[in-house]
């Protein structure tokens, strides 16, 4: 017969769960599910928190992250090892010494929950999950240093998460000097593999880089390289700022709480007073429909009555949140970043207007970087004239999606995304880009989604996908169809300003070659110029001459008319390129140019269309005539 | 004789040389210079009845050089003419693959071939031939050596003396030009010429000297057999009044293979009048035979997808309408089988110089 266990017995063990412990056992739930993805996440979480402080606090971010091999001696090679020191130094605005063990050792405490404003961190428990990780695998507490300004002085601190009481526990805690004159430096020492290539921490930070181009990115990798991200937008974005509940994305729980805690006294002036966009008027519309009397006192309101005002609030027509929640990047922002990080021939950006989800207001953004760039027209040209057999170059890679919400990358869960479904649904075919059935267009092509929210809807805690809306997939899709139209208009042109300047260039090659097959023919009595002559003459009439050098290219507010949009052609960039400082020596040294101009028509003969950009130049000339270089 | 050849060769050069004409003309009058070069597919060929042979139709394709589509092609072609004219005047013969690399180099300039694969250069050729009115043979190009011949037959060729009754088993190989001017036929006493589609079946015969028995000259082409073997075999028909019989495999290729021998192929029309035998006779592998000869149906081969919509179309070809054809295809559609002649040795091994062919010539079971 089985034991028969009583109630008090049972009783005995129930116990609370603290969150720590609940992290202990369930780590994958916050990305630290293996040891590549944690080193991630912990890169992540600091990267995070360094940006969204620096920008609350009104100061153009720089971010120094650096990973370093740890081991007591001789270190492993990155690749091969499984133990890592990560440090992010800030120049934000410090942190108040009493809140530092907290905000690093204490889980879910944190000043974003409670908040509707749009910012990267929404939960309070991202670094110090991060630190419980380091603690979890190394041992080692979490290093902070930190100072809110130059008068003030630097602290330093070790701290660790008591797992059982979830509070901090401090083992070191004094100033010291530093060499910053404000910020904060994050160190954890944790156990993780190093990888490049997809999701790894250098496209975590090379994407971040592109979606957040007014910061200042420097990044030594355990490699011992170090890659700079300089900033080419030399001013914040726009503070987003807090708004209350919108009413349509409540939840009854929610609601329940709000009635209890607010600090009105009638239940009209709890609804015009703790909501947005409910005005008095419409607040007794409200208590009209849901038959409450307006002066009721809002913490007596429960059960039925409630319920009736919920179902009032969702029946009253309101209007849409406000939007200044919100910041975008914004359309210079995402073409400087992507024509910063991104090699091709065409960038175009879309901003699109506010939309709501669930009473949650947000904003979709896309970009598209298109082609390998000018460069990419000669280094592909062959070396030697083709063997039998021999073929150029396939280009059958697929497009890449990169993705963000509230400016972070997302690195994981790429299928499960809204914007990535929202990429798959959308016709490229009609923009001119190959695409296969339910497969993401084909050709090389990078295209750039971000959504931002005071609440993004993640498929899970650890924020790896935006979950599938209707409201947002159809928002993606219409920025997507917006990009798809301009690349069509871009790629149709140059098709055929191709395949203009194509037929004239065959037309020379081939003269040549007639002309001397003619003259051996003819053995050698010939008229070769003569020949040669009448040969290109009808030529030119046929292919209709310098017309083709102005088919291309109208004028409007961006290049060829397309607003919002970067066009590369070997001769430089055309449209709103930054102008990048000298690190990558990619916008072209003159001398590279007019190189590339110097060359006879015929090697040029490439990816690009070298005769829009014979017209871009033209343009430039007269528009600039200071830096007309000939 | 050699004042002829030489005689030919100079207007075979002519020929040649107009192509250059035709660009420094337009070029004159400012226009875009053009080749007219007669269409040869399946619309453009006509089923002479009368003369049992394909003929080609007067249909022309423009070739322009100012034209983005047609512009590579035009200046391969004068390439092409420019190379040929060059073996005219150094009286050399030469393959298709040797015009190919004789004519390939990248453009001034540039990292574009003029050709990329012979099979870019070898249509130009057959173009020129129909376009200037020239035989392969008389523009030197030749195929390999891809037939052979054996029987009481002799043969000059460059003054060498070829007894084809006295080179065993393997017997001569027929060149790919066996025009009067490079091949003579000094002597045939032959009663009749058996042309066989594959070697194995022309080696069992003549290995058997099947050709010594029944006194005739035995010819393979190895498949669809080439210029060379068409020619000598029509030479032998007419020059010696003596019938053509094909012996092939039961199957839409082997009907096919048959019919170009008669009538001339599709793609060479031009070429029907030199080469075609009109009155060619069909004697086997007919789809009666397994019946008549009873062999079993599991030394068959299921017709595929391909066979079946390839019997279907050799159904509408004119030059098969006749009723006994006709029955032929649908016989073997309806069984649903081929037959491959290397069948027959299911029986024995040589029951095709022992019972089928003997049988065959004595009941002059044959298909026209």
């Amino acid at each position: 017969m089985a034991t028969v266990v009583s109630a008090v017995e049972m009783g005995a063990r129930q116990r609370e769960i603290s969150v720590s412990e609940f992290f202990t056992k369930n780590r994958h739930l916050l990305g630290f599910d293996n040891p590549r993805k944690a080193l991630l996440t912990c890169v992540k979480e600091a990267v995070d928190n360094a940006l969204d402080a620096a920008e609350e606090a009104g100061i153009l971010p720089d971010v120094v992250v650096t990973l370093e091999v740890a081991g007591n001696g001789s270190a492993p090679p990155a690749s091969q090892a499984t133990r890592f020191r990560v440090t992010v130094i800030d120049n934000g605005p410090g942190i108040v010494r009493q809140q530092i063990p907290p905000i690093f050792a204490k889980l879910l405490y944190g000043s974003k929950f409670h908040r509707l404003r749009m910012s990267r961190g929404q939960q309070g428990i991202g670094i110090s999950a991060a630190g419980m990780y380091a603690q979890l695998t190394t041992g080692k507490p979490v290093q902070i240093i930190s100072r809110p300004g130059a008068r003030a002085a630097a602290h330093f601190f070790e701290v660790s998460i008591d797992t059982k009481k979830n509070e901090p526990r401090i083992f070191e805690n004094k100033k010291i000097d530093w060499q910053h004159p404000r910020g904060t430096q994050v160190m954890l020492e944790i156990e993780g593999r190093y990888q490049k290539g997809r999701a790894s921490v250098d496209e975590y930070l090379e994407q971040t880089a592109i979606a957040n181009p007014h910061v200042d990115l420097v990044y030594h990798t355990p490699e011992g390289d170090t890659r700079t991200y300089p900033r080419t937008i030399h001013e914040l974005p726009p503070q987003p700022r807090e708004i209350k509940p919108h009413p349509y994305g409540i939840e009854f729980g929610v609601l329940l709480r709000m009635l209890h805690d607010t600090k009105s006294h009638s239940l009209a002036g709890f609804l015009a007073g703790d909501f947005s966009r409910v005005s008095p008027a419409l607040a007794q519309e409200i208590c009209k429909t849901a038959k409450l009397s307006p002066g009721a006192t809002p913490r007596n309101i429960h059960g039925e009555d409630a319920e009736a005002l919920y179902k009032a609030i969702q029946a009253t027509k309101i209007m849409a949140p406000p939007s200044n929640c919100i910041s975008p990047i914004g359309e210079r922002a995402i073409l400087h970043g992507l024509y910063k990080q991104i090699k091709g021939d065409f960038y175009t950006a879309v901003t699109r207007p506010p939309s709501v989800y669930r009473g949650n207001p947000f904003i979709i953004e896309a970009g598209l970087a298109f082609g390998r760039g000018p460069e990419s027209a000669t280094a592909d040209a062959p070396a030697a004239p083709l063997a039998e057999g021999e073929q150029a170059k396939d280009d059958d890679e697929l497009a890449r999606v990169i993705r963000y919400a509230n400016r972070v990358p997302l690195l994981y869960q790429q299928s499960a995304c809204a914007t990535f479904k929202a990429a798959l649904e959308t016709a490229w075919k009609n923009y001119g880009v190959a695409q296969s059935r339910g497969a993401l267009p084909a050709g090389p092509m990078v295209i750039f989604v971000h959504m931002a929210s005071v609440w993004v809807p993640f498929t899970s805690e650890s924020k790896e996908a935006i979950a599938d809306y209707d409201e947002i997939r159809k928002d993606i899709k219409l920025a997507l169809q917006e990009c798809g139209r301009r690349l069509g208009v871009f790629l149709r042109r140059r098709e055929r300003a191709k395949s203009e300047f194509r037929r004239r260039n065959i037309f020379e090659l081939y003269i040549e070659e007639v002309v001397e097959a003619c003259a051996r023919l003819k053995g050698g009595r010939l008229a070769k110029d003569k020949l040669k002559n009448q040969l290109q003459k009808i030529a030119a009439r046929r292919t209709g001459g310098a017309r083709t050098d102005e088919i291309l290219g109208r004028d409007g507010g961006g290049p060829e008319g397309l607003p919002h949009s970067i066009i590369v052609t070997p001769e430089g960039p055309e449209g709103e390129a930054p102008s990048l400082p000298a690190v990558r020596g990619r916008e072209g040294p003159p001398a590279e140019t007019a190189a590339a101009e110097a060359e006879p028509p015929a090697r040029r003969r490439g990816k690009t269309a070298p005769a829009p950009a014979r017209k871009t130049a033209a343009k430039r000339r007269r528009a600039a005539p200071k830096r007309a270089r000939r | 004789m050699a004042q002829a050849r030489s005689h030919k060769l100079a207007a075979v050069e002519k020929k040649l040389v107009s192509v250059a004409d035709v660009v420094i003309t337009a070029a004159d009058r400012s226009k875009d210079p053009t080749l007219a070069i007669p269409v040869r597919s399946l619309a453009n060929v006509n089923f002479n009845e009368k003369r049992g042979i394909i003929e080609l139709g007067k249909r022309k394709q423009e070739r322009a050089f100012f034209n983005v589509g047609m512009a590579k092609k035009f200046m391969q072609t004068v390439l092409v003419a420019d190379a040929l004219a060059e073996l005219q005047r150094a009286d050399l013969t030469t393959s298709l693959r040797e015009i190919y690399y004789r004519t390939k180099h990248t453009m001034k300039d540039s990292h574009e071939n003029t050709f990329d694969g012979q099979n870019e250069s070898d249509p130009l050729i057959e173009d020129l031939e129909v376009a200037l009115a020239a035989l392969r043979e008389e523009l030197h190009v030749r195929a390999e050596n891809a037939g052979s011949v054996v029987g009481p037959l002799v043969l000059g060729d460059d003054g060498d003396r070829v007894d084809c009754a006295r080179l065993g088993k393997g017997g001569y190989s027929v060149p790919s030009i066996v025009e009067p001017e490079y091949i003579e036929i000094r002597r045939c006493t032959a009663d009749f010429v058996l042309l066989v589609e594959k070697g194995t079946q022309w080696n069992r015969l003549s290995e058997d000297k099947f050709w010594r028995r029944y006194n005739c000259v035995l010819l393979t082409g190895n498949g669809q057999p080439p210029r060379g073997v068409r020619r000598l075999a029509r030479r032998l028909h007419q020059e010696y009044k003596i019938p053509v019989y094909v012996l092939v495999d039961n199957d839409p290729w082997g009907y096919y293979i048959y019919s170009v021998v008669k009538q001339g192929s599709i793609n060479l029309a031009f070429e029907s009048e030199r080469m075609a035998i009109p009155k060619a006779k069909f004697i086997g592998l007919s789809s009666a035979d397994p019946d008549r000869y009873g062999l079993p149906r599991n030394v068959g081969i299921k017709l595929n997808d391909k066979d079946v919509s390839r019997a279907k179309e050799l159904l509408r070809y004119r030059w098969f309408q006749k009723k006994p054809w006709q029955e032929e295809i649908k016989r073997m559609l309806g069984a649903g089988l081929k037959y491959e002649l290397d069948a027959l040795a299911n029986k024995d091994f040589r029951y095709l110089t022992k019972t089928y062919l003997p049988r065959k010539l004595k009941e002059e079971d044959w298909l026209d």
